[in-house]
């Protein structure tokens, strides 16, 4: 396929008529779900309850059946929330920093992206919570005035990221809610039940498309992609503080915060084209979410993953360059020790593999490109359990050096929330328009008018 | 202006983005101040040509984003070093660079929903789901893929003929009158239902508070005070006594409570050496404790002119040959076991406190029975202190 790099390409392949991308993406929501959708739905919800009874179990005989111990105090409860939340930032820099930047290409991920943006982070949040062994006093974590007379601890990292995950959760979801609300607007006025159409009022808020409104809304959609881009690089920045800030060596870093939003919008990416692959071929929307999409993405795959490459080899370079034996020992044992094949792991997933995107064939052949994300997955995932894991098991004193491994219930856990994380994301496909219908029509071809004989701006 | 007093407006239609444009520019180029555009997405250009004002929706961000970065320094300041105020890592009560993620993040959410609610309350004026166009076929065509201009009956150029005149002329298709909706009665604002509302609240309200106060009480909380451990005065189920207190391991001596092996002895033919040194500490702990405890009958100074004034038998006093030649273990052995008729005063002062006191009386006894070569040995003592 020849491709005219020069020019801005189109969104929309074909010439669809402005009504039919209605129809397409609407298609889901109008017809009965077919047989692929509920094996789909079974899997990913019994992999939820597998998940909901670990964490059932975890709550009645405690924190205890986790694999944790001393030294490695903070294992996979924290893995799998620096996991999900690095998932999510994929999300929040498509729709809103390719949004500043006026990618028109994003059109078409934006609403996926962002779904998936709000439903990793509750992913994300569950592990914080039940790691504390007593969910139920997780409102502590707030400052509120209480009968202990205490407030929170506003210079501890910790907290930063209570208020960092939960800004980000609640910004998130207006910023999707507020794409949704043209959407629904579309929705009430083509269904047919009455049921529906009552639920889709309510949401779309009796919106009426009216070019008074329309105004405020693309203003207020770009404030709040403008804040939502300082904020999408704070919240994995502060995430990195909960390591950075510590003396641990391995930890007490300080490349940790751009190596961190480096390596989230690597992962979430890798996440997003996972994703996006199953619901084109399942939802048969091809031509809206199209192969140059995955190419580009495929193209900041790359580049992220180069710097999540660099940021490793300047990890190695500063521990040497140092001169801290302490630091050059986590850096020589993360590397040749005990947990050598889970950096070997990470290190080829997350650097050798992706270099195949410099072939365009490779980047524009679906199969292939399923594989080289998954792997992405798995990398980023080890990459945040080499990051805990080895820098905690061979602490200062060989007295205390341990060796950990997670139970069946850490497993049955992790695995539930990648059962929570697809469950919402299949119920989203089906109940939700998950490409924004007003965008799309909004850059499909002449939906702008031609400005014969008027000034441009 | 229009005989019919119900009605809101003319809409037309139109099939693609210039004739819209177009049509706005000349709908307010005629001097129509309250008409709309509606279209399925934001036209380009579409501002201009309805001649509208910048939006100020930036305001509302602005506003509160930055109050919200004013009441969490503040907030952070008042408890960390007003309210409850505690040293961490050695750092400032109030240590700004650390506050600054917090601040950021509070400035963020402030903004944005701030900029959510603003949008679409203030300047959307949303939730209104009763708007005259819903429903109608101008809404449905606007929403897929149609391009609709709205002339509002209530502008002062509205004229319902002439308008429909001049949208045709632009071009427009479909036009239509719309007519306000009939005023809704809802059945669930009728005061009778309200009344049942409010009694079935009141109820419910009542009937839980009894219910979970009065009948069952419930404590949310309970792990600090229900805990698997026996408590003072509780039977024990575990051993066969049933006492859920133990008793100590026979033999078990309290701290400073080392039984006395002369006890009930009248004369001991050995007693106990002291064991403290005369120093400053233990003469001033000596001197407090006869005060309170020996002075009433054996005086002040240990004369034996008791406090009592006769009511008591007067003891002998502690300065004659006698008392002089006690050995500090007599003292002792006296003050616990007691003499003639002076009781023990063992329950009433600790080991240490009669060690104290045998120090402080033979302090008295010096002092009353100085010789005159102490004068000289007192006069001494500056210049051995200059040593």
């Amino acid at each position: 396929m020849e491709l005219d790099y020069t020019s801005e390409i189109a969104v929309v392949e074909g010439d669809l008529r402005r009504a039919e991308i209605d129809k397409i993406i609407a298609r889901p929501m109008e017809e009965k779900p077919g047989k692929k959708y509920l094996i789909a739905l079974t899997i990913s919800s019994g992999a939820l309850l597998i998940g909901a009874l670990c964490i059932g179990i975890t709550l009645f005989l405690g924190v205890g059946t986790w694999g944790n111990n001393q030294p490695v105090g903070w294992a996979f409860g924290i893995v799998n929330f620096v996991f999900w939340i690095g998932i999510g930032h994929a999300g929040t820099l498509i729709s809103a920093i390719l949004f500043l930047l006026r990618q028109k290409w994003r059109t078409g991920i934006a609403r996926f992206a962002e779904a998936m943006t709000i439903f990793a982070v509750m992913c994300a949040g569950l592990f914080p919570i039940i790691h504390t062994g007593r969910p139920w006093l997780a409102g502590y974590l707030t400052p509120y005035p209480n009968q202990h007379g205490l407030w929170v601890n506003f210079i501890s990292p910790l907290v930063w990221d209570v208020f960092a995950v939960s800004t980000y959760f609640t910004i998130s979801l207006l910023f999707w809610y507020v794409g949704l609300i043209p959407d629904f607007a579309i929705l009430r006025d083509r269904t047919v039940s009455k049921i529906k159409k009552t639920i889709y009022s309510v949401f779309s808020l009796g919106w009426r498309h009216s070019n008074r409104h329309w105004q405020h809304y693309e203003k207020a959609y770009m404030i709040l992609a403008g804040i939502s881009t300082p904020l999408v690089l704070s919240v994995h920045s502060i995430v990195s503080f909960d390591f950075a800030t510590s003396v641990l060596p391995g930890w007490h870093t300080t490349i940790f915060p751009p190596y961190f939003v480096a390596g989230a919008i690597f992962s979430g990416f890798a996440m997003v084209v996972t994703v996006m692959i199953i619901v084109r071929k399942v939802f048969d929307m091809e031509q809206i979410i199209t192969l140059n999409h995955l190419d580009r993405m495929n193209k900041i795959m790359l580049a992220t993953g180069m710097m999540v490459g660099y940021a490793y080899a300047m990890e190695l370079f500063i521990a040497w360059y140092s001169g801290s034996e302490f630091e050059q020992f986590a850096f020589i044992n993360r590397v040749f020790g005990p947990y050598a094949w889970a950096y070997w792991i990470m290190v080829s997933c997350n650097v050798f593999i992706p270099q195949l995107f410099w072939f365009r064939k490779i980047r524009r052949s679906v199969p292939i490109m399923f594989v080289i994300v998954i792997f992405v997955n798995v990398g980023m995932w080890f990459e945040r359990f080499v990051i805990i894991v080895s820098s905690l098991h061979r602490d200062f004193l060989p007295s205390s050096w341990g060796y950990y491994t997670p139970t069946l219930i850490d497993l049955g856990i992790l695995l539930g929330s990648f059962g929570l994380f697809f469950t919402l994301v299949l119920l989203f496909a089906k109940t939700l328009p998950v490409i924004s219908m007003s965008e799309v029509k909004a850059v499909s071809k002449g939906a702008q008018p031609s400005h014969i004989g008027v000034h441009h701006e | 202006m229009s005989n019919n007093k119900n009605l809101y407006g003319v809409t037309a239609l139109f099939d693609n983005a210039d004739e819209i444009i177009n049509a706005a520019r000349e709908v307010a180029k005629a001097g129509y101040k309250n008409f709309d555009v509606n279209t399925p997405y934001p036209v380009h250009g579409m501002d201009r040509a309805m001649g509208l004002k910048r939006s100020m929706v930036g305001f509302v961000t602005t506003f509160l984003g930055f109050s919200g970065t004013a009441f969490i320094l503040l907030f952070a300041f008042w408890a960390m070093s007003i309210d409850y105020p505690m040293v961490i890592g050695g750092k400032p009560f109030f240590s700004f660079p650390a506050f600054i993620p917090v601040t950021f993040e509070t400035t963020i959410l402030l903004g944005g929903v701030s900029t959510v609610i603003g949008l679409l309350a203030l300047f959307a004026s949303l939730p209104s789901n009763n708007h005259p166009l819903h429903d109608t076929d101008y809404m449905k065509a606007v929403s897929a893929d149609k391009y609709g201009i709205v002339i509002e009956a209530d502008d002062t150029n509205f004229d319902e003929i002439e308008v429909t005149g001049f949208l045709q002329k632009l071009g427009g298709k479909k036009i239509h009158s719309i007519n306000k909706p009939v005023k809704e009665n809802y059945p669930v604002l009728q005061p009778r239902f309200i009344t049942f509302l409010i009694v079935v609240a009141l109820l419910v309200s009542a009937l839980t508070y009894i219910t979970l106060n009065k009948v069952v009480y419930i404590e949310p909380f309970n792990w600090m005070t229900e805990q698997d451990k026996v408590t003072a005065q509780e039977k024990s189920v575990f051993y066969a006594d049933a006492f859920g207190m133990r008793k100590p391991v026979e033999g078990t001596v309290a701290k400073g409570y080392l039984p006395y092996p002369y006890k009930g002895q009248l004369n001991p033919v050995e007693t106990l050496p002291n064991p403290l040194l005369p120093t400053k500490e233990v003469l001033e702990l000596g001197k407090k404790k006869y005060l309170a405890f020996c002075s009433p009958c054996h005086g002040t100074f240990a004369d034996g002119d008791s406090h009592l004034r006769g009511q008591f038998p007067n003891p002998p006093t502690l300065h004659s040959q006698r008392g002089r030649d006690f050995s500090d273990g007599m003292i002792y052995h006296i003050m616990v076991n007691g003499q003639n008729i002076m009781p023990s005063y063992e329950s009433q002062t600790t080991s240490e406190e009669r060690w104290a006191i045998v120090h402080y009386i033979r302090a008295l006894q010096r002092a009353k029975n100085a010789k005159l070569t102490d004068l000289e040995e007192v006069k001494k003592e500056p210049v051995v202190n200059a040593e």
